[in-house]
């Protein structure tokens, strides 16, 4: 993207301190008061991808959960078509929702295993109105093609599937109210390495296809940086590096990032370098 | 040349005084790992790094103990499906594994890595069967033991460590007495000798408060200490091999780095060979010795680490590797480029497949490929690979 | 944990105290009461018979009533019954004792038996020998009690083996110790046998269910690995990680041990509580008969509650509450 133009857009959707705490839980001891989000402010810009990098524990998930409006920020604004998110009565957000689509990370979690792949991508049809069986079958066959999957997989279960096609689905399902941000929360953590691969490139096809935003959570420095344009680095609720992502990688000496894939090289010729007769 | 040939040539070399020279050049290995210093009654250890023809400097006598200490040939393990069908998981894999060396297998799903971790203790589902092979632990094939030997080594002589170390826990027994149990099952019987063993087993794989773990129960240590006490576990009776089945998988990255760092050093100070389960290369670098390259039951390809990661010579192998998007500073910017994928799907393991298993996602596939199956073809210095591009 | 305690204890008290106000509610609004019966027998004058009823405050208001009776509670006092003209509370005690020594005994056997079966079976899972114990289990659950109580006292009056019901012999009072305990079992074989029957297949079942699904688990596998015996998985192991629903179903094992043999006492005679109770219903005996039902409700209350105590005991997540 032409970085004069960037600093024209609007972003699609600006978050600003946004906050988390769980309020103190159970016998007094057990679980005392947790910011799981300490004040946490960004934005993604149409058609773009931030990455969200982090340890577990590091509040990302419930980023996740905030934007998609599955949970109630405990303070803070999400800016969103010009209208706060956070502050949105009940009624009005679920006419939003469609628009900001969440994808998980357990695709064998996420997907109903007494549904059809066709019934399960249709579900959200539902959820927003009456709309027939035809035309439902139709739209999901649709989204389906999009992912990849021809209309044969309509009727398996998701038994059926392997990981990499599981996760298709929900990417399918995410798609089928034609979103304009997904936020995709460590979807391919649990692939192998080739199916990573695969998944990674049909998220790039759909970005370029149909201009969707991303937001991606991940712990995977690596593919972050192969996927993003910008990555912003969390840890203990708090956003501690940002940037583009080449930067991010390369000049980033902070412990987090050390620590996390990718900031060796898989050909690195370490094991000559680690052994040397004492 | 086939792995019996291989270890016929291996038997125990001697290195006297200073700057000494290896007599015979060492064949399938490049690098001693750990080396069993024999001064007076003591065993040391200690790890150097010898290549052909270089020299090892070391003040007092050594005794380079080469022999495999694991030996798997031909292994094939079949499962029976459920309407009658015959799926292969394993078929004729062949490797061996020196003392104190790390050896990591790489394969994807449905490659047969954990049927192979769990055939090397027998410890398979109801509905699988070792259909062939030797599986020869110290010169005893663990294929043909009895039950009893069978409990005996289990533990003692190769562990496992499993994946989900939440899971692998008894949840309302505590962290330490679930190690004495390991303990007690092979032989320790007054409660303070296996007191005293949990203890010692657990500051080695944790740097700080040990009796609190010791007195925890499972659901209050976190994914990483959960790990540590598998592995704790797996120790407790000083095996010579320990398998570790994807330990990693479900912990974040921070504590997948400590955990292998753990594991190099219960090699070094232990001397424990291990078998390291992934479906991650870039766990490798740094790490392990030698990688061995499964696909659909067969060895692709296995050789010293460096040496397969730089030039992968297998055609899965190549692939695989491409398909880690690679964010060298110094390559033009591939950000949001396509990544390389292997085309095609696995393929099922029920049907018998004539030629080469790879050929129909291969992309230097020949006319051969679809009749013959690929030997394997020794390309030296320990690396080897099977495929029809090299002549066994 | 005591504040754990202290919930379980107010759930317990407030059941209880409901359960006695539904008792008493139900039992005086029901139409007729003790004393109508006795308008029928034309030797007793209408004189006596309405001394008797304001000697028992029958005609009282029913909260008064209740009132007065919740106070005689207090005191231990469970009230005066009509028809044995003798305090509820040694009268309830003697027939609950009786029922107790039989369902006690029946509850300990029935345990020690379901649990190594349960076990075995379940290890020999979908074998031969584990089929047939199905089958077997699942005819016993067919037959209902009643059935298989008079088929055993068929068999005891053909066979002349076994006393036809009754818990004692005659002249039991004048027996030695060592033969009043024989006299005992030898009374008890028939009424025991039965319960054991009746309640032996569902607690078999529930235990090799448990115990094959903890089979299963991931940390049995792992434990496998490291060479620990077959026994010590299956009763170290295994069995624990079953506890759950074992535990569960031991509280009810407890809470239903006077209520749960009212078929068996009444067909065998067994001088117990059921029978007891039965015919203070019919008789419109009102204290005896709330007295009665209260003494249920508290043993299964207490059932409950034991269970939930072994269970916070056995399992350390639960203790740790909310958890992670």
């Amino acid at each position: 993207m032409d970085p004069d133009t960037e600093l024209e857009m609007e972003p699609l959707i600006r978050v600003d301190n946004l906050v988390k705490r769980y309020a103190a839980r159970g016998f007094g001891r057990r679980a005392p008061e947790f910011t799981a989000v300490d004040s946490i402010s960004f934005s993604i810009l149409p058609g773009s991808t931030l990455a969200l990098v982090g340890e577990s524990g590091s509040g990302k998930s419930n980023v996740a959960l905030c934007l998609a409006c599955l949970q109630r920020a405990t303070a803070g604004q999400i800016w969103f078509e010009g209208r706060d998110l956070a502050a949105l009565p009940e009624k009005e957000l679920r006419a939003v929702r469609p628009k900001l689509q969440l994808v998980f990370q357990d695709p064998a979690n996420s997907l109903n295993p007494r549904w059809t792949v066709g019934e399960i991508v249709a579900e959200p049809l539902l959820v927003q109105g009456r709309i027939s069986r035809r035309e439902q079958k139709l739209r999901a066959a649709q989204v389906l093609e999009q992912v990849g999957m021809g209309a044969e997989y309509l009727e398996r279960r998701p038994q059926e599937l392997s990981g990499g096609q599981r996760q298709r689905v929900a990417i399918a399902r995410a798609l089928i109210l034609e979103p304009k941000l997904l936020i995709l929360d460590e979807v391919l953590s649990a692939l192998d390495c080739s199916i990573q691969a695969q998944i990674a490139n049909l998220l790039v096809e759909l970005q370029r296809a149909r201009g969707l935003a991303y937001l991606f959570i991940t712990h995977d420095l690596r593919m972050a940086a192969h996927l993003a344009d910008e990555i912003a680095v969390m840890s203990g609720g708090k956003i501690v590096e940002r940037g583009a992502a080449e930067t991010i990688l390369r000049e980033s000496h902070r412990p987090e990032t050390q620590n996390l894939p990718g900031a060796s090289r898989v050909s690195q010729d370490s094991v000559a370098a680690a052994e040397r007769p004492r | 040349m086939p792995v019996k040939e291989r270890v016929r040539s291996m038997n125990k070399r001697r290195f006297e005084g200073e700057g000494i020279e290896p007599a015979h050049p060492l064949c399938w290995r490049q690098r001693v790992l750990t080396v069993r210093v024999l001064s007076g009654h003591d065993w040391l250890v200690a790890s150097g790094l010898v290549a052909q023809h270089d020299t090892v400097t070391c003040k007092s006598e050594l005794e380079v103990d080469l022999r495999p200490i694991l030996e798997v040939r031909e292994l094939c393990v079949a499962y029976g499906a459920r309407g009658g069908g015959v799926w292969r998981a394993l078929s004729g894999v062949s490797f061996g594994l020196a003392a104190g060396e790390i050896l990591a297998v790489l394969g994807e799903s449905g490659s047969g890595k954990s049927t192979l971790a769990g055939s090397l203790l027998r410890l398979l589902p109801r509905n699988a069967r070792i259909t062939g092979g030797e599986i020869l632990l110290d010169g005893a094939d663990v294929v043909r033991m009895s039950g009893v030997d069978l409990r005996r080594v289990r533990g003692s002589g190769i562990s496992i460590v499993f994946q989900e170390p939440s899971l692998a826990l008894h949840p309302t027994i505590r962290v330490g007495e679930q190690i004495g149990e390991v303990l007690r099952a092979h032989g320790t019987r007054s409660r303070r000798e296996r007191a005293e063993g949990t203890r010692k087993m657990l500051s080695k794989v944790f740097s700080g408060d040990v009796e609190r773990i010791y007195s925890s129960y499972p659901h209050e240590l976190s994914g990483g200490q959960q790990q540590r006490v598998l592995i704790a576990q797996a120790i407790a009776c000083e095996p010579a091999l320990v398998v570790a089945d994807e330990p990693t998988a479900s912990l974040d990255t921070t504590t997948q780095r400590e955990i292998l760092t753990l594991f190099k050093r219960l090699r070094d100070e232990l001397g424990i060979a291990f078998i390291f389960i992934t479906h991650n290369p870039g766990l490798l670098a740094g790490f392990a010795d030698r990688v061995l390259v499964l696909y659909a039951g067969k060895v692709a390809e296995v050789g010293p680490t460096h040496e397969v990661l730089r030039s992968p010579q297998h055609p899965y192998t190549q692939a695989l590797l491409k398909c880690v998007p690679q964010v060298d500073s110094d390559e033009a910017s591939g950000r949001k480029s396509m990544l390389p994928v292997i085309g095609g799907v696995p393929p099922s393991l029920a049907a018998v497949s004539q030629g080469c298993v790879f050929e129909p996602r291969c992309q230097d596939r020949m006319e051969t490929c679809q009749v013959c199956e690929p030997a394997a073809a020794v390309l030296g210095g320990g690396h080897e690979v099977t495929c029809l591009k090299f002549p066994a | 944990m005591m504040r754990f305690l202290l919930q379980r204890a107010g759930h317990a008290a407030f059941l209880l105290f409901g359960v006695s106000i539904l008792a008493f509610l139900f039992s005086t609004l029901a139409p007729g009461n003790y004393f109508d019966e006795m308008r029928l027998n034309p030797q007793i004058s209408a004189e006596r018979l309405s001394a008797l009823r304001a000697e028992y405050e029958v005609d009282r208001p029913t909260a008064l009533r209740y009132a007065r009776w919740a106070g005689a509670l207090a005191h231990g006092d469970l009230g005066f019954s009509f028809a044995y003209n003798m305090p509820v509370a040694p009268l309830l005690w003697t027939r609950a004792r009786n029922t107790l020594l039989l369902t006690g005994t029946a509850t300990v056997l029935v345990w020690m038996l379901a649990l190594p079966l349960g076990v075995w079976s379940a290890e020999r899972l979908g074998r031969p020998a584990d089929v047939a114990l199905s089958w077997a289990t699942a005819v016993l659950l067919i037959i209902p009690d009643l059935a298989l109580a008079l088929g055993l006292l068929i068999l005891a009056v053909r066979s002349g083996w076994l006393p036809m019901g009754g818990m004692v012999s005659v002249g039991f009072g004048e027996f030695s110790v060592a033969l009043k305990i024989r006299d005992l079992a030898w009374h008890m074989i028939l009424p025991l046998l039965v319960l054991l029957l009746s309640a032996l297949p569902v607690l078999l079942r529930h235990v090799r269910a448990a115990v094959a699904e903890a089979l299963e688990a991931p940390f049995l596998r792992a434990a496998e690995g490291h060479g620990i015996s077959r026994k010590r998985l299956l009763y170290r192991y295994a069995l624990p990680a079953a506890a759950h629903p074992l535990i569960a179903l031991f509280g009810l094992s407890l809470g239903t041990l006077l209520s749960g043999s009212l078929v068996v006492e009444a067909v065998m005679g067994w001088p117990g509580l059921g029978p007891f109770l039965r015919d203070a219903i019919l008789a419109r005996d009102l204290y005896v008969v709330i007295g009665g039902v209260l003494l249920s409700t508290l043993f299964l209350v207490a059932g409950n509650f034991a269970a939930d105590l072994l269970l916070y005991w056995v399992d350390p997540r639960i203790r740790a509450g909310t958890g992670r």
